[in-house]
């Protein structure tokens, strides 16, 4: 209330100025219109770049790990061997998936934090298909079967919410944030189903791999995923659905103005948002895992909003934000096990690194103009 | 049996009270703090520690432990709020991208902290549960899960109600959380009101983590299910109608449900009830009431039942 006060005298008359002179903020925030492509990429290199050297800093103080060991056994953990290189890149082609699978959603401003729950129920819609047709239908049927029944499990969770945010609103962040309870406890039900012995743990299913191409069990999840996240590039870029997906994300009136029904789109957009997490299910159940557990998602589904974020929702971005987390996690996790110490350091070490990057997109957003100080003494 | 359960379901139920007590705040000045399971790891945490110091260090007055670990709890989870605000109200980021890395952060710093307090094999912060069972630390049974911690949830939870629905300056919380332009127009201080809330909300959050490991399980494993609480604690604010009075009986309800598992099989002879398969559909029941909650508060479009408008939007001052 003071502070209105305030405003007011200083505001009508201009006599009161001399003895209460107009107190100007040091600083105000303005918007930029567009900052040059090298700019921006510039802003967010110098970001990552001080995060590493404030991790570095802080192991060399707290943990007392020299910074060059630092570095190094955090890139020998991505690209060290052969077989952590492949590790490497199945971990970004699966992140990738879903991230790409996140994003028309995104663009449309549909906060699905529910790609965990949709990835999961993929990967149990792929387990039931094994367990039940394995043996009795022909290897090709059943992956076919397997594809259908993970593509449909997926869009049905992405479905739900979709309709009530389409035909009353019901708040999205909420609805699919708590679909992945549900999932999660689906999962353990069935678990504990299938498990008669009751110890919750399925192992290796027989049935229903997907094929090794070159006789690598990761290059098809990695091609499968290359290929999508060209689709996708091409989808939101040069397809008319695409366009459809950017107008409602801008305003959504607008969109009903230019005779876009937004309702369908949402729910268009929230099917195929599903649909492929469910790809990504079938992907970790079929090609890596051939097994479910309630952690087959691995917060996956998360990570995977951050990285469509941070690449500002473009696919081909994507790839490197996605290689960024997941050679900081697996360069963490290779200190962690090398100085042994806790393995909740990878996270940590994303968490403010997370924080650089998110923090640094202000400055590509914002610029901050100081006020002359004209006339003082 | 039908009295302990009640009295677990409570003492479990206060986890989630003070979670989302503290979600309620930020939500009402319009930020939708997802990073809340990873303040309430870190909460967890900084009590934790501060008595691992304060026993290893020999203090065993109980006021001082119950009175110290409540206050470094609150004030770790207050800073992981902090940097929530200057992240998200400050720096302008996107609120849900800012609470998802603050969850990752929170988790990982309280694990990385935790496993590092002890001593040989004992565990120093523990041997501070008795002052936590303060009221009831003499009577062994029945009570031993309720503590000094459970009437703080409430007390909080009331005095948060009265503040924000009865006194002007939970008037000007709420005006800033469904629209910020015109609060400023009024001359509110809508980042400071921001940042307030977010802090305040931050620690109150934090004391729930504390309130699980000291209070309800007590025991070295217990810091582990925190994160898993924390989302709870979030689904239970849709369910209260971000209304911090009205999550105190929610609390108990989610807290009955969740270990439901345990319990109810014993209680109800139903022969369904009896299969192991019932636990897990059990303990979706919390996450399916609030989906059925927020649809019907959205079909019903009442006024005061929505969540604030400007629910996780940034506010910046010169775009009209």
């Amino acid at each position: 209330m003071k502070n209105n006060k305030d405003r007011q005298e200083t505001g009508v008359s201009a006599a009161n100025a001399k003895e209460r002179p107009v107190r100007e903020p040091l600083f105000h925030v303005v918007k930029r219109a567009q900052l040059p492509l090298w700019k921006s990429i510039g802003i967010r290199i110098v970001a990552i770049v001080a995060a590493l050297l404030l991790c570095g800093i802080m192991c060399f103080f707290l943990l007392d790990i020299n910074p060059l060991t630092f570095y190094k056994t955090m890139i020998e953990g991505s690209f060290g061997t052969e077989r952590r290189l492949w590790k490497l890149f199945k971990d970004i082609a699966v992140l990738l998936c879903i991230s790409l699978a996140v994003t028309p959603a995104f663009k449309m401003r549909f906060w699905n934090i529910g790609a965990e729950g949709q990835v999961l129920v993929g990967c149990l819609a792929t387990v039931a298909c094994m367990r039940s047709l394995g043996g009795i239908l022909p290897e090709p049927l059943l992956i076919v079967v397997m594809l259908v029944a993970a593509l449909l499990a997926g869009a049905i969770w992405g479905l739900i919410p979709a309709v009530f945010k389409a035909k009353w609103g019901t708040n999205e962040t909420l609805f699919t944030l708590m679909m992945n309870y549900v999932a999660t406890y689906l999962v353990a039900y069935f678990l504990i189903k299938w498990t008669p012995n009751g110890s919750s743990t399925l192992g290796r299913l027989e049935h229903g791999h997907l094929p090794k191409l070159l006789d690598n069990e990761y290059l098809l999840t990695i091609i499968v995923v290359a290929l999508l996240t060209v689709a996708m590039f091409i989808y939101l870029k040069y397809t008319k659905q695409g366009y459809e997906i950017s107008v409602v994300g801008e305003s959504q009136k607008t969109a009903g103005y230019i005779g876009i029904n937004v309702k369908t789109v949402i729910i268009r957009t929230m099917i195929i948002s599903g649909a492929l997490c469910g790809l990504a299910g079938l992907l970790i159940v079929g090609a890596l895992d051939h097994s479910v557990t309630t952690e087959s998602a691995g917060g996956q589904g998360f990570t995977a909003i951050m990285v469509s974020w941070l690449a500002k929702f473009d696919p081909f971005t994507m790839v490197l934000t996605a290689f960024l987390i997941v050679f900081l996690q697996q360069g963490a996790d290779r200190i962690s096990s090398i100085f042994n110490i806790s393995n909740a350091f990878p996270s940590i070490i994303t968490g403010i690194i997370l924080f650089f990057i998110i923090g640094c997109e202000f400055f590509i957003n914002y610029k901050v103009v100081f006020t002359r100080r004209e006339g003082k003494k | 049996m039908i009295f302990d359960y009640l009295l677990s379901a409570l003492a479990l139920g206060m986890t989630f009270l003070f979670g989302s007590t503290g979600e309620i705040i930020t939500e009402k000045a319009g930020h939708l703090n997802l990073g809340i399971p990873g303040i309430m790891c870190v909460g967890a945490a900084g009590g934790c520690a501060a008595l691992h110091y304060l026993v290893v260090g020999g203090v065993m007055n109980g006021f001082v432990l119950v009175f110290v670990g409540i206050l470094a709890s609150f004030l770790a989870a207050a800073a992981m709020g902090l940097l929530y605000s200057f992240l998200a109200v400050t720096l302008k980021a996107n609120q849900n991208v800012t609470g998802l890395a603050l969850t990752t952060f929170g988790v990982g710093l309280m694990k990385f902290i935790i496993f590092d307090l002890k001593e040989g094999n004992s565990i120093p912060y523990l041997k501070a549960l008795d002052a936590f069972r303060f009221p009831f630390s003499e009577q062994t049974n029945g009570l031993k899960y309720c503590g000094v911690m459970v009437f703080l949830a409430i007390i909080v939870a009331l005095v948060a109600s009265f503040v924000l629905f009865k006194t002007r300056t939970g008037l000007h919380l709420r005006a800033v959380g469904e629209n910020p332009a015109t609060a400023d127009a009024a001359g509110i201080n809508v980042t400071m009101y921001k940042y307030a809330a977010t802090c305040v909300g931050s620690g109150i959050a934090g004391l729930g983590g504390l309130c699980y490991v000291m209070d309800y399980a007590g025991s070295r494993e217990a810091y582990l299910s925190i994160e898993a609480l924390g989302w709870l604690a979030i689904a239970l604010v849709i369910f209260a109608l971000w209304r911090p009075h009205m999550s105190i009986w929610g609390s108990v309800i989610f807290g009955a449900l969740f270990i439901a598992g345990s319990f109810v099989p014993s209680l109800i002879p139903l022969k369904f009830l009896q299969t192991m398969e019932t636990a897990p559909l059990l303990k979706m029941l919390p996450y399916l009431v609030t989906i059925i909650v927020l649809i019907i508060t959205s079909i019903k479009d009442k006024k005061e039942n929505q969540p604030p408008a400007s629910l996780g939007l940034s506010y910046f001052r010169e775009e009209r």
